[in-house]
């Protein structure tokens, strides 16, 4: 059956393209595939169907979650993780790659170290393409999965006030989630130190749309009215030495003293894979959601697949 | 509009294109920008440049000759968005406007950001969404990579 109306896009390239109605019908439908993602039920809506996974630089996480999605709709994947085996290394061009893949493929999912690639791509396929990440530009899936896990978590995402800890200024993919946040009725909070805050620019656009928000330098003055708080990490590559990134990876470190402060109810978030950013032994409290958040990006994944091979559950 | 008529009175063309009030040392891209560097151009181009006016120093292009569609001048607005345009017949000026910066870019200026898809080998052309024209501001359509007056005259084709 043909989807109508709600959702009319031919590919996934950018949070951007999305308006609220359209994140909140796919977050609909992504409730819907739980069951099965889950592996309660099972479907073949489906079978039959080939998805490329088309995979530039390596993302083992993104890759298997687009090949569990596709399995757990009874379709077929193909596709390289490594580029040294792609036909790019021998000089094509990616729009080349592109229109040769979609041939053989019903949906391709790229993930390519250049930022624009997968718009690029949308322009040469004759099939959807769903961005996996390109370079530091977007990765739509992370955006829809993280709003996916604050809606699920908290029943709403507005009305919440959401801390964004971490590198600010360079992570784009804080700044896509950032502007999904700005479209609902949400109090944001950036933590970074002041290197890294979250470019001024985007800063103008939130007070512009009137969105109300706090900058803090570390986690511990602010994570005490939080809803969610949502950790990323901090690049060893940002800093001039280790002894700099040391004195500021200390204090982004949340731990359980740090969620002593927190509400109880609070729930925290990272897109993974981290590194010192939280301590393990948060991991067992009930604060810790970033497994699970994980685990979302299946039937979120599954969710778009359906919905841009325009067949229903 | 004393001193446009006296800038046309430097050197008054018959018939052709006047570039007025260019910003000041900009003169030389506008040139570029309208394929007028080519060699095979056989049309006079004077340019003048720092010349006063009662807003302060200016640039100014005459293309005799040639009348210039406005869609190509528009692209002027990318550098100089205070230009005016004065299309020229037997020494009048029949039509006069100032250049409007257009809802897409494409071909002009290449994309700022090193990492944009559009700056590897593949078969297509920077192309950009304009987002404000006071200050000009354009995004690319690739990387949505912002870009403001200054990165954009750095950038030119
Ligand atoms: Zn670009």
């Amino acid at each position: 059956m043909k989807l109508k109306g709600e959702f009319n896009k031919d590919h996934v390239v950018s949070i951007r393209d999305f308006s609220i109605e359209e994140i909140e019908y796919v977050l609909d439908k992504a409730e819907l595939m739980e069951p099965i993602a889950q592996g309660h039920e099972t479907t073949d809506i489906l079978k039959g169907k080939i998805l490329a996974n088309l995979f530039f630089e390596p993302s083992t996480r993104t890759m298997l979650s687009f090949e569990a999605a596709m399995k757990r709709l009874g379709g077929n994947t193909i596709g390289f993780a490594n580029p040294d085996v792609s036909s790019s290394k021998k000089g094509e061009t990616l729009a080349d790659t592109i229109t040769v893949a979609s041939s053989y493929a019903d949906i391709v999912v790229l993930r390519h170290p250049q930022e624009g690639a997968a718009r690029l791509a949308s322009k040469f396929s004759s099939k959807p393409v769903l961005n996996a990440g390109d370079g530091a530009g977007q990765h739509p899936t992370q955006t829809l999965l993280d709003l996916y896990t604050i809606r699920k978590e908290r029943k709403e995402i507005s009305g919440n006030k959401i801390g964004i800890a971490g590198d600010l200024k360079y992570g784009r993919t804080v700044h896509s989630l950032t502007h999904a946040l700005s479209m609902y009725d949400t109090e944001l909070t950036f933590i970074a130190p002041p290197p890294l805050q979250m470019p001024k620019e985007i800063l103008r656009r939130l007070s512009e749309g009137g969105i109300g928000y706090e900058q803090h330098e570390n986690i511990d003055e602010a994570v005490e009215d939080l809803d969610v708080l949502y950790v990323t990490r901090i690049q060893r590559e940002r800093f001039p030495n280790e002894e700099e990134y040391l004195k500021i990876a200390d204090s982004y470190n949340v731990n359980l003293e740090t969620i002593e402060k927190a509400k109880k109810d609070m729930v925290i978030m990272h897109p993974l894979p981290r590194v010192d950013e939280i301590s393990p032994e948060v991991d067992k409290t009930p604060f810790a959601r970033y497994f699970e958040q994980a685990a979302n990006g299946i039937p979120v994944r599954m969710a778009l697949l359906s919905l841009l091979m325009g067949v229903e559950l | 509009m004393n001193d446009k008529k006296r800038a046309i009175k430097i050197s008054p063309i018959r018939k052709g294109t006047v570039i007025d009030h260019i910003r000041c040392g900009q003169s030389l891209k506008v040139l570029k920008i309208l394929g007028l560097t080519d060699v095979e151009i056989r049309d006079v181009v004077s340019i003048a440049m720092n010349v006063e006016s009662s807003s302060g120093k200016k640039d100014i292009v005459k293309v005799e000759n040639k009348e210039i569609s406005s869609e190509e001048l528009d692209k002027i607005s990318l550098i100089s968005p205070e230009t005016t345009i004065n299309i020229i017949r037997d020494y009048e000026v029949i039509k006069k406007q100032r250049v409007n910066l257009p809802k897409r870019v494409s071909g002009i200026v290449r994309c700022r950001n090193r990492n944009c898809i559009t700056n590897q080998r593949e078969p297509v052309d920077p192309e950009f969404k304009v987002i404000s024209s006071e200050p000009v501001n354009i995004k690319c359509i690739y990387c949505e990579r912002e870009m403001k007056e200054e990165e954009i005259s750095e950038n030119l084709l």
